[in-house]
């Protein structure tokens, strides 16, 4: 479905991907781990093709086709789904009109009927019982006002009624209390199927207690250091980045004392 | 006292004829500088930087320059003001005329240059100033700018050189005591702040007696690249003053401009403040104060405009109006079209003692870049109640409550003074004055 | 990555599609303004003698006055000898009975855009008059509110018909002598809507008024007046549309609205006038004059306007609160592209006690468009206890326009409360990046932002003025963003 050769990308003028190779197959989950500024945003961010992202070498395809010549909207036409690190905030729109505006957008380029306004409601309706979101939050403006865990699990809410090919969860677990994530961790698995394939980028393991994946990767410094079954998850959690690198042992140890942990 | 109608361009104009010729670039730009006024004459209320604030009592009173020492102590009085320390530097103005005697040059440290314009002259400073003078103040546009361009005989010059951290605050004292006769006095200040210099300016506009006098002053100032300035100008005006103030700075590349503004009395004050934040990375933070009770009338006019990309202004003005104080705030920001990443914040705060009082606030935003951020925000209110009432269930007599939140309101101005011993003799003095009974009454 | 896509010039492409002209046979009085051509004007309408009077004062006095120039925007200079005063479709003498005997171009015209006179009378329940360049030339439901007691009439019918409340209201709230276009609009006016609300009735349904300049070289100069007797209520909506030319036409009308106590008017106008090319060629100059008078205690003057059209719209809006606990509201929404420009904004007056007013602006400046907001909250002596609430937020798209915030506060009252708050920022990165990469094009994110950014004035609008003022701030928008 996916597949990512010798990806280099930057922000501004650092390089922050320095030659990612990954294939991800339908059917698969990935979990991609790493400290913090190893790049796990950025690669979510470049294959979602936002700006700012500049993509110096390598190519992506995704499901045969050249990823990076697409428009944001057409991947998202294609499959693709960003569940956002920090989801934007659209004062004035109702989640709803939001969701429905994306949903017949992506089902119109599909050359499929658009839905109406009560077809669209059953729909939304059934989706929200499944994240445990409260109706209220779905008149209320995208995002506008909603706590950092409403935020989150609007996003699990939207890419439950899209229904991408390719979920890329970016951070989706962070500042999530144990309830919220097996909330959004139920969300992905109602997804799972062998059609479609997740990428998760975390920083904890305890986000893939949930949901189990095919493939660990640990970035680091812009490439992928490491790849290995769910267990390699497990060994992160016990050890920490240490065992990747001494800098990274530094860092993550940096990080802790941030963190108070 | 009343006066008969007055003709201000040819009574300056006689005025002008009294002071003795200077050398040449100097008086060229002097006798420019009397025509561009006596063409103008002073701003009407037609004029929309003139809207809220008549100077008709100001054009009809014959001021004239001073010719007499005043009968003060002059050397006690600032020996008890409570802002200047001792040993640190200043240049002081009596009545218009540098006074050696009571000035202190020697104190500049790190080859600061703090002395008056003719001083200067002969220690070899010359150029700085002929360099500089009227470079940022445009005589042209401005008719109070012209008025005092027209009678700059001297002034006070500070140049901090590249690199240089003056540690103690410059004080530049401009000090006016009329006698029996109303006069003017026309301060002129230049600072010039040398690219990474960093330094304290203090401005202090006094006023001593019940006299009418007329102060007009223009400061310019300069900040190259990477300079930071802290720029304060404190007018305690007499009580019969006019007190008309106009400051204009540029700044150069990542420089940094604190400014405060305190506007402690006089029957009528007017400060002008511009900056232009000329080059990449500029930021200027602009803080003022204005106290106003009695029949007194405060106007201040601030410009910030952003001229280049990564510019950054944050601007927030408070007055207390009691009495039948009337308070004006017009505080403009532009943003260039090459000024892209601008952010702007812009805040006025008035509180209104009594039913008399009055207050007309115009903050305002031209925006010609799209890649900004700005936002302005005016209030107007009294004391609040709920607040007066938390204080009086506490046991608090209502006057001193009201006293406390009134401080409590100015404190956001003072609070900021980065400067530990300005901040604290500074917040003194506005305690000072909001003390008196004027400010607690209500109505 | 793919480069962003140009949309700021494809969105300055979009077409104006009322810009059609009606051929029609046209009575109009000869070119230029002098007492002769204000007599005629009356004349041609039949007026009493006070109104005659009083249209030359006003041009005696318009005579005296100088076309203002402080608003922040750029004409060049009017020939006010050079414009038709008064131009009427020719027709029967009389006025039609019903609306069968509407001229059929005329009707064609209005159901072109999209006012079937006939349709709205018979379905939506909306009460239409439409003026057509300089008269009225149908008024539907008349009778039906004539069994409440409303009048909803054409202006000049009203004088005809009503001359007594004309001659008590008008000018009663902007006189004459206000400002120089109101001063000619009160010289020249030629037609307008009247509409005036009895003691204690509610009106039933939306009173509407669409106005339509068609004839080449002529200015239009409507007045409006709307009377609300007290306990009564009224929603009026107004909309405006003109054909392309490339000159520039002027259109100076004077609103007045009376509200007495415990009355309540809802004024809505989505003015969509033509706009000029998109090199700035031709377009309106609405230059105008609206104001209404709380005069009763516990009265309510709301007004929502949606502002697309117009080379130069300069208009503000006002309420004057002089009942005690009366209430004034302006709600706008201001959208510049290309070369237009817009000085538009409000003022509130507060001069009883206990009064309140909201000012929620919305300014949109795409293309090289000027937008700039101007208001003035007064809070007279004796105004205890009011508020006053004002939010101007400006959206910019694009680098080459501009967003201007002028507000003006002036406070005479310790017991008021006044708090105003600007800001001005461009359509976040951020925001259509996440729109986009849910599947919605560019093109619809941003009018999904810029419909976000001003629902705070639709939801004051009508429902299908709101519907209709989304779908048109799509179009002027088309193609600007990238």
């Amino acid at each position: 479905m996916l597949e990512i050769r010798n990806l280099h990308a930057k922000v501004g003028e650092q390089e922050i991907l320095r030659g990612i190779d990954l294939e991800v197959r339908a059917g698969e989950v990935h979990a991609i781990m790493g400290p913090n500024g190893s790049g796990k945003s950025t690669l979510a961010n470049v294959l979602a093709g936002r700006e700012g992202y500049e993509v110096t070498a390598g190519s992506v395809l995704y499901q045969g086709e050249n990823l990076l010549e697409l428009a944001p909207e057409e991947r998202a036409r294609r499959g693709i789904f960003l569940a956002f690190q920090y989801p934007v905030e659209i004062p004035g729109i109702s989640n709803t009109y939001f969701l429905k505006a994306a949903l017949n957008a992506i089902r119109k380029s599909r050359g499929l009927p658009e839905l109406d306004a009560i077809e669209f409601l059953q729909l939304v309706r059934e989706k929200a019982k499944l994240v445990e979101m409260d109706e209220a939050l779905l008149n209320r403006a995208v995002n506008e006002g909603f706590s950092g865990g409403e935020k989150k699990r609007n996003e699990i809410l939207q890419m439950a009624v899209l229904e991408p090919k390719l979920a890329i969860l970016d951070e989706t677990d962070s500042g999530l209390d144990i309830d919220a994530l097996k909330i959004v961790a139920r969300g992905v698995n109602s997804l799972r199927d062998k059609e479609r394939a997740v990428i998760l980028v975390t920083h904890y393991q305890r986000l893939l207690d949930y949901i189990v994946p095919d493939r660990v990767h640990v970035l680091f410094e812009g490439r992928i250091a490491r790849s290995g079954g769910k267990e390699l998850a497990l060994e992160l959690e016990r050890e920490g980045y240490a065992g990747i690198d001494e800098r990274g042992a530094e860092r993550e140890l940096k990080e802790r004392e941030v963190c108070g942990r | 006292m009343t006066y008969r109608m007055l003709d201000p361009s040819a009574h300056y104009r006689s005025c002008f004829g009294l002071v003795p010729p200077d050398d040449g670039w100097l008086e060229r730009i002097r006798r420019e500088a009397l025509e561009r006024f006596a063409e103008s004459g002073f701003p009407t209320t037609r004029q929309e930087d003139w809207k809220y604030t008549n100077t008709a009592p100001l054009a009809k009173i014959p001021f004239r320059m001073p010719s007499q020492a005043p009968e003060s102590d002059v050397k006690a009085l600032l020996a008890a003001y409570p802002l200047l320390a001792p040993g640190d530097a200043a240049i002081v103005f009596v009545n218009g005329r540098y006074r050696a005697d009571l000035s202190n040059a020697a104190h500049a440290q790190e080859r600061a240059v703090v002395s008056s314009f003719r001083a200067a002259r002969q220690d070899g400073h010359r150029g700085l100033v002929a360099e500089h003078l009227t470079r940022y103040a445009s005589y042209t546009a401005r008719p109070f700018v012209a008025l005092n361009t027209a009678f700059v005989t001297d002034g006070a010059l500070v140049s901090i050189p590249e690199q240089a951290t003056i540690e103690r605050p410059i004080h530049l004292i401009f000090l006016t005591e009329p006698g029996a006769e109303p006069i003017f006095c026309q301060p002129r200040a230049l600072i010039l702040a040398g690219a990474g210099s960093r330094a304290s300016v203090l401005e202090h506009h006094l006023g001593e007696g019940d006299g009418e006098y007329f102060s007009n002053s223009v400061s310019e100032i300069a900040l190259g690249d990477r300079a930071q300035l802290d720029h304060f100008h404190v007018a305690r005006p007499g009580a019969r003053a006019f007190h008309v103030s106009t400051v204009q700075a540029r700044q150069g590349r990542e420089s940094v401009l604190r400014s405060y503004s305190l506007s402690l009395g006089g029957r009528l004050v007017r400060n002008d403040l511009d900056t232009v934040l000329a080059e990449e990375g500029a930021q200027c933070a602009l803080s003022g104060l204005y106290l106003a009770a009695g029949s007194q009338h405060v106007d201040n006019h601030t410009t910030i405009e952003h001229a280049a990309p990564n510019s950054t202004s944050e601007e927030l003005y408070s007055g207390v109006l009691g009495g039948r104080a009337t308070g004006v705030f017009n505080g403009k920001v532009i943003v260039r079209p090459e000024a892209q990443k601008t952010s702007a914040r812009q805040k006025n705060r008035n509180l209104l003692l009594s039913n008399d009082a009055a207050v007309n606030s115009k903050p305002q935003l031209e925006i010609f870049a799209d890649d900004v951020r700005c936002t302005h925000a005016a209030t107007v209110g009294r004391i609040d109640e709920d607040a007066l009432f938390y204080l009086r269930s506490r046991g608090v007599a209502i006057a001193a409550a009201r006293q406390l939140l009134i401080r409590a309101f100015a404190s956001e101005i003072t609070s900021g003074i980065q400067e530990r011993e300005v901040k604290a003799a500074l917040t003194e003095v506005v305690s000072e004055i909001l003390s008196s009974d004027e400010w607690v009454e209500e109505r | 990555m793919p480069s962003k896509p140009s949309t700021i010039e494809e969105l300055t492409r979009q077409e104006y599609k009322y810009g059609f002209v009606t051929d029609i046979e046209v009575d109009a009085v000869p070119r230029g303004l002098n007492e002769d051509i204000i007599r005629l004007i009356s004349a041609k309408k039949n007026e009493p003698d006070f109104l005659l009077e009083w249209r030359l004062k006003a041009y005696r006095h318009w005579l005296q006055m100088e076309e203002p120039r402080w608003p922040n925007v750029r004409f060049g200079k009017i020939d006010y000898q050079d414009i038709i005063y008064y131009a009427a479709p020719k027709r029967a003498k009389d006025r039609p009975k019903s609306l069968d005997e509407v001229d059929p171009e005329l009707r064609r015209t209005f159901d072109k855009l999209g006012i079937s006179l006939a349709e709205q009378e018979r379905l939506a329940g909306v009460a239409v008059d439409a003026v057509f360049d300089s008269v009225s030339v149908a008024t539907t439901f008349k009778e039906k509110l004539a069994e409440l007691g409303i009048i909803f009439c054409a202006f000049s019918e009203a004088v005809q018909n009503h001359p007594d409340l004309v001659r008590k209201y008008l000018g009663s709230v902007v006189p004459y002598t206000d400002n120089f276009f109101a001063a000619l609009n009160s010289a020249v006016f030629s037609d307008g809507s009247f509409c005036y609300i009895p003691r204690g009735v509610r009106c039933p349904m939306e009173l509407s008024t669409y106005f339509r300049i068609n004839a080449a070289e002529t200015g239009q100069f409507e007045r409006t007046l709307i009377v609300a007797e007290e306990g009564s209520y009224v929603s009026y909506l107004e909309g405006c549309t003109a054909p392309m030319r490339d000159e520039n036409q002027l259109h100076a009308a004077v609103v007045e609205l009376v509200a007495m106590e415990n009355a309540e008017i809802k004024y809505s106008t989505v003015q969509n006038w033509y706009p000029g090319d998109k090199e700035g060629k031709g377009g309106i100059y609405n230059f105008v004059t609206k104001r209404g008078k709380c005069a009763g205690p516990n009265s309510r003057i709301s007004w929502t306007q949606v502002e697309t059209g117009s080379a130069i719209t300069w208009k503000y809006p006002s309420v004057i609160l002089l009942g005690d606990n009366s209430v004034g509201e302006f709600y706008s929404v201001a959208l510049t592209n290309n070369y237009q420009q817009a000085d538009t904004g409000t003022k509130m007056i507060h001069i009883g006690r206990n009064t309140k007013s909201t000012i929620i602006s919305k300014g949109i400046s795409a293309g090289h468009g000027q937008n700039s907001y101007r208001g003035l909250v007064r809070i007279q002596k004796g105004a205890s206890g009011a508020r006053n609430y004002s939010q101007c937020d400006s959206l910019l798209i694009g680098s080459n326009c501009g967003a201007h915030t002028f507000p003006y506060l002036e406070v005479r009252n310790n017991t008021a409360q006044v708090e105003h708050e600007a800001s001005t920022s461009r359509i976040g990165e951020d925001q259509l990046f996440y729109c986009r990469q849910r599947g919605i094009s560019n093109e619809d994110a941003v009018n999904l932002i810029v419909n976000g950014f001003c629902k705070e004035v639709f939801r004051e609008l009508p429902m299908e003025f709101a519907v209709e003022a989304q779908k048109l701030l799509g179009v002027s928008l088309e193609g600007s963003v990238g």
